[in-house]
């Protein structure tokens, strides 16, 4: 390629192109005008004005999560970076490749505390895998390059580059770079798998359970899994992101575990003699109190990385690895283990998940309560999108658990949530990244009133975009979550948690120019969610007012073990 | 008596383990690592830094503390940053390790000969000395400068400055990846 002069911002715009990047979540300001101004004539980028730069990492979260592809958001110095601050750690919890692009003050300013700065990599840097400032505008390709290969590769992540303003403006002879040389960066391992190992401790399990998490979408390993379980026949468990990993539908699946999941997927777990976790990193929320975690299960440990084995729970067998490559591989391994020796009978334990599983269901009891119950919207929402059959975002509380438990996801990159770091304002500009990301399906929010607030100002992004995103506000006037454990663990005393100065959310959509309805009784619901479920001119705002004081159950309370659960009434 | 006040040391505080780095020579480097290292609650008792035989590189020796956390988690922790090429616990039983100390004894005069034939002792040297006050400099491994530094505390240390540790493996082994030997 022939090299060409231009300017650190044409340069950027030429490498974001060279990306394949097509959307860009940003706000211009002061420190990344230069780069704006290069944006203006690119045919290729397409550039979101959104209203916050938090909703700028998030949208681009949800770009991310629903396409598989990285996510690229753009601030400005100072606050612009700081902005971004929420939504980068959101992703580095949750592994979204993203890259944020930040602009800074001119580099003989950096360090001289001018107006608009931050010291956006010394922020950022626990919460990215890697972060750059570009203090030569000779080295913005080669940087550019490697964020986008640190981002998407290994077990993925935000980045983040800096480039000051004079970087920006500085001349160069681009050329972007077609390899990338990191020597302190290895994203697959160099350790040969200990297959034989684990396909022993899978044939010899009576009680065997799989356990899968977020790195199975990261890893587009689906089809690997569905192959794996079947040949399996064992239950399988999941987290909030591993929803969709496997079809909630099936027989074999029992759905969410951990503090919020069912009885019967706790009890399997903790009862099981042998837990295969692929992708997943034993978070507080899904072991409950760690010392009495499944304590009589043997444990295989597939993830990609090596930094999760043995963190928490300790590995029988640790499989490091990319699942899409090393799954099948241990399915062979299992398989010849299956025909050599028999496995011991599965009956039993099958016969015992069932029980658990008829005898603990998830419950929630609709008739002869005048109130409608957010258990019953979810539900009415999964039938009348025929089964699922549509993209949901949500934010963060009792809302998102709730859709969690009773959101039958079938396919993967379906179920959108802040879930490592829960961060609440989430399911909005979600929503926003995923419609753009995949603009022929369906994108729904089940989002509570505490949190669309939250970034709600972004309703003016999805008006000006005219993006056919329905938002259902599960609106309970309180911050629900935080509610729920005053009345369970502080003796009621509801502290700043009643939210009934809520403003009308009927007329809020009027005033951004969008779609407004309101349901408030089981009558009003349907006819509610058909007609915004009918509206394809821009979005939709539901407020469906809930019954107030639901609890999300079952429940472990925190640091109880797991099997430890409270139910309602 | 050095081993005695190691063992108190290490139940009460958890064990000890010497990591070393290769990491690139680039700005904030450290800041990465030590940044890693307080977040995730490793105890740091010292790090040096400084130059390798590839201008490139920077090699760093952390001295951790760890109550609870298996080494090996620090080590996958630290390798997964980027800027760090290599990194490895050096067993206890396979490394070389030195310090430096300088500590200045405010004494007079007519203990000088005394405090000549203790460096000796200690293959110590005197670097500096005026009427009333002398520096003593010593290379060794911590429990040799911990034995010297309490001799010279009844001399009346006035000011005491260790490097923290540095260490290679034993034999031909190197930390360095195959595409840097």
């Amino acid at each position: 390629m022939p090299k060409e002069k231009m300017t650190g911002a044409q340069a950027l715009v030429r490498c974001l192109e060279a990306e394949g990047v097509d959307y860009i979540f940003g706000i211009p300001g002061g420190a990344i005008l230069p780069i704006y101004d290069a944006l203006f004539d690119s045919k290729k980028l397409k550039h979101v004005l959104v209203r916050h730069e938090q909703v700028a990492a998030h949208a681009a979260e949800g770009y991310a999560h629903a396409t598989g592809r990285v996510g690229v958001c753009f601030g400005t110095s100072g606050p612009g970076a700081t902005n971004l601050v929420t939504g980068i750690a959101d992703a580095y919890m949750d592994s979204v490749p993203m890259v944020a692009i930040t602009g800074n003050v001119a580099s003989t300013l950096i360090g001289t505390d001018a107006f608009q700065e931050a010291d956006i990599t010394g922020i950022t840097m626990p919460i990215t895998k890697h972060n750059w400032l570009v203090t030569d505008v000779r080295d913005l390709a080669r940087t550019v390059k490697e964020a986008f290969y640190v981002a998407r590769t290994g077990r993925p992540g935000p980045v983040l580059v800096d480039i000051p303003k004079d970087i920006q403006n500085a001349e160069v002879d681009f050329e972007y770079p077609e390899a990338v040389h990191i020597p302190g960066y290895l994203p697959t391992q160099r350790e040969e798998p200990r297959l034989k190992d684990a396909a022993v401790l899978v044939r010899g399990a009576s009680r065997p359970v799989v356990y899968l998490g977020g790195g199975v979408r990261h890893a587009d390993a689906h089809k690997e899994v569905f192959a794996f379980c079947e040949l399996l026949d064992a239950p399988v468990v999941t987290t909030v992101h591993g929803k969709g990993a496997f079809p909630e539908t099936h027989p074999l699946c029992l759905g969410m575990f951990g503090m919020h999941g069912g009885r019967y997927a706790n009890y399997a777990v903790q009862h099981s003699d042998l837990i295969i976790a692929l992708g997943a990193r034993f978070d507080d929320r899904v072991t409950g109190k760690l010392a009495t975690f499944a304590p009589e299960a043997k444990v295989v440990h597939l993830d990609i990385d090596p930094a999760e084995i043995s963190k928490l729970v300790t590995a029988t067998v640790p499989l490091v690895g990319n699942l899409k490559v090393l799954l099948p591989q241990l399915t062979e391994a299992v398989r010849k283990a299956f025909a050599e020796h028999r496995r011991p009978d599965q009956g039993p334990w099958k016969k015992r998940v069932q029980e658990w599983r008829e005898k603990f269901p998830l419950k929630y009891r609709q008739e002869g309560q005048k109130h409608i119950l957010p258990q019953t919207v979810v539900e009415l929402l999964w039938r009348k999108t025929g089964g699922g059959k549509c993209i949901v975002t949500t934010g963060v509380g009792e809302h998102q658990m709730f859709a969690a438990q009773y959101w039958k996801t079938n396919q993967p990159r379906q179920f959108i949530t802040s879930g490592g770091l829960g961060t609440m304002g989430f399911c909005l500009p979600a929503s926003i990244g995923a419609q753009l990301g995949r603009p022929t399906d369906l994108v729904i929010g089940i989002d509570g009133d505490g949190s669309f607030q939250m970034t709600l100002q972004d309703l003016a992004t999805a008006v000006d975009l005219k993006l056919p995103i329905k938002i259902f506000i599960l609106n309970n006037l309180f911050l629900g979550m935080v509610r729920q454990w005053q009345e369970l663990f502080y003796e009621n005393r509801f502290s700043e948690t009643p939210l009934t100065d809520c403003p009308d959310f009927v007329k809020l959509a009027d005033a951004y120019g969008c779609l407004g309805l309101r349901a408030r009784t089981v009558d009003e619901l349907e006819p509610v969610v058909d007609r915004a479920l009918a509206h394809k001119d821009g979005p939709c705002i539901v407020d469906v007012r809930v019954r107030r004081q639901e609890k999300v159950f079952p429940m472990v309370p925190a640091g109880a073990p797991l099997n430890d659960m409270i139910d309602g009434e | 008596m050095v081993s005695d006040m190691e063992k108190t040391e290490s139940a009460q505080n958890g064990s000890t383990h010497t990591i070393s780095l290769l990491v690139e020579n680039k700005p904030g480097v450290l800041h990465r690592i030590s940044g890693l290292f307080s977040r995730r609650g490793y105890n740091i008792a010292s790090l040096t830094v400084g130059p390798t035989e590839h201008p490139e590189y920077s090699r760093m020796t952390i001295v951790v503390r760890l109550s609870s956390k298996p080494v090996e988690q620090v080590v996958r922790q630290v390798q997964k940053l980027v800027p760090v090429v290599e990194v490895r616990e050096l067993r206890p039983e396979d490394l070389i390790e030195r310090e430096l100390l300088l500590v200045k004894i405010n004494t007079p005069e007519k203990n000088h000969a005394e405090l000549r034939a203790l460096a000796e002792t200690y293959e110590a040297n005197i670097v500096d000395v005026s009427p009333d006050a002398l520096v003593v400099e010593a290379t060794g491994p911590a429990g040799k400068l911990d034995a010297l530094e309490e001799r010279l505390a009844s001399y009346g240390i006035q000011e005491l400055c260790r490097s923290g540790r540095i260490a290679l493996e034993r034999g031909f082994k190197t930390l360095a990846p195959p595409n840097l030997k």
